[in-house]
């Protein structure tokens, strides 16, 4: 999995039908302390997050062993919702 | 998923039985705002995208969960077309 920040939302009407009604956020990866590394991708939300909530994503046919996603042309999946992240003892992050 | 520009098609008379009819185009990876950058790839079309589109793409084998694209030597496909992209906010990309 990766540790990744929402940064925004995709709309669009033209889909495959297996993926009609998913939330589909785009994520930036971060570091074990949130700060952004690497480009952008987009990844199915399960879990209801919002726009600069850290998360998971779990990737490749991981992201397809869901209820809501099994079967799908789906490569990312926002699996859980970061509360806070611990790095050698400290706390290097905490959801505000 | 990533998001990415179509640049192209590509057009090609010998290819695997399973890829006849199939519509395959050039596209290039963008960041959240529809910026290209990186190196091109091709994906399978099955939502009748077309040049200048923005579009999202899964990879591997979520390439190949498409009911067109089910069991063929193909590792990218178009899933969606992008109307909006939404980024802190503020709308950063329409289709025009």
């Amino acid at each position: 999995m990766k540790i990744a920040r929402v940064i925004g939302t995709t709309i669009s009407t033209i889909k495959d039908p297996k993926i009609k009604g998913s939330k589909l956020l785009i994520m930036r990866e971060t570091d074990q302390s949130g700060e952004f590394i690497g480009k952008p991708y987009v990844a199915v939300d399960l879990v209801d997050a919002g726009v600069n909530d850290l998360v998971l994503t779990g990737h490749g046919s991981s992201a397809r062993q869901t209820y809501q996603t099994k079967e799908c042309p789906v490569d990312a999946v926002v699996i859980a919702v970061i509360d806070h992240l611990e790095v050698d003892g400290e706390v290097v992050f905490r959801k505000s | 998923m990533l998001i990415a520009k179509v640049i192209g098609t590509t057009i090609s008379t010998i290819k695997d039985p399973q890829l006849v009819g199939r519509k395959l185009l050039i596209v290039r990876q963008t960041d959240e705002t529809g910026t290209t950058y990186g190196k091109p790839y091709v994906a399978v079309d099955t939502l009748d995208a077309g040049v200048g589109d923005l579009v999202l793409t899964a990879h591997g084998s979520g390439g190949r969960q498409t009911a067109i694209t089910r069991n063929s030597p193909v590792d990218a496909v178009i899933m969606a077309v992008i109307d909006h992209l939404e980024v802190a906010g503020e709308v950063v990309y329409r289709k025009e």
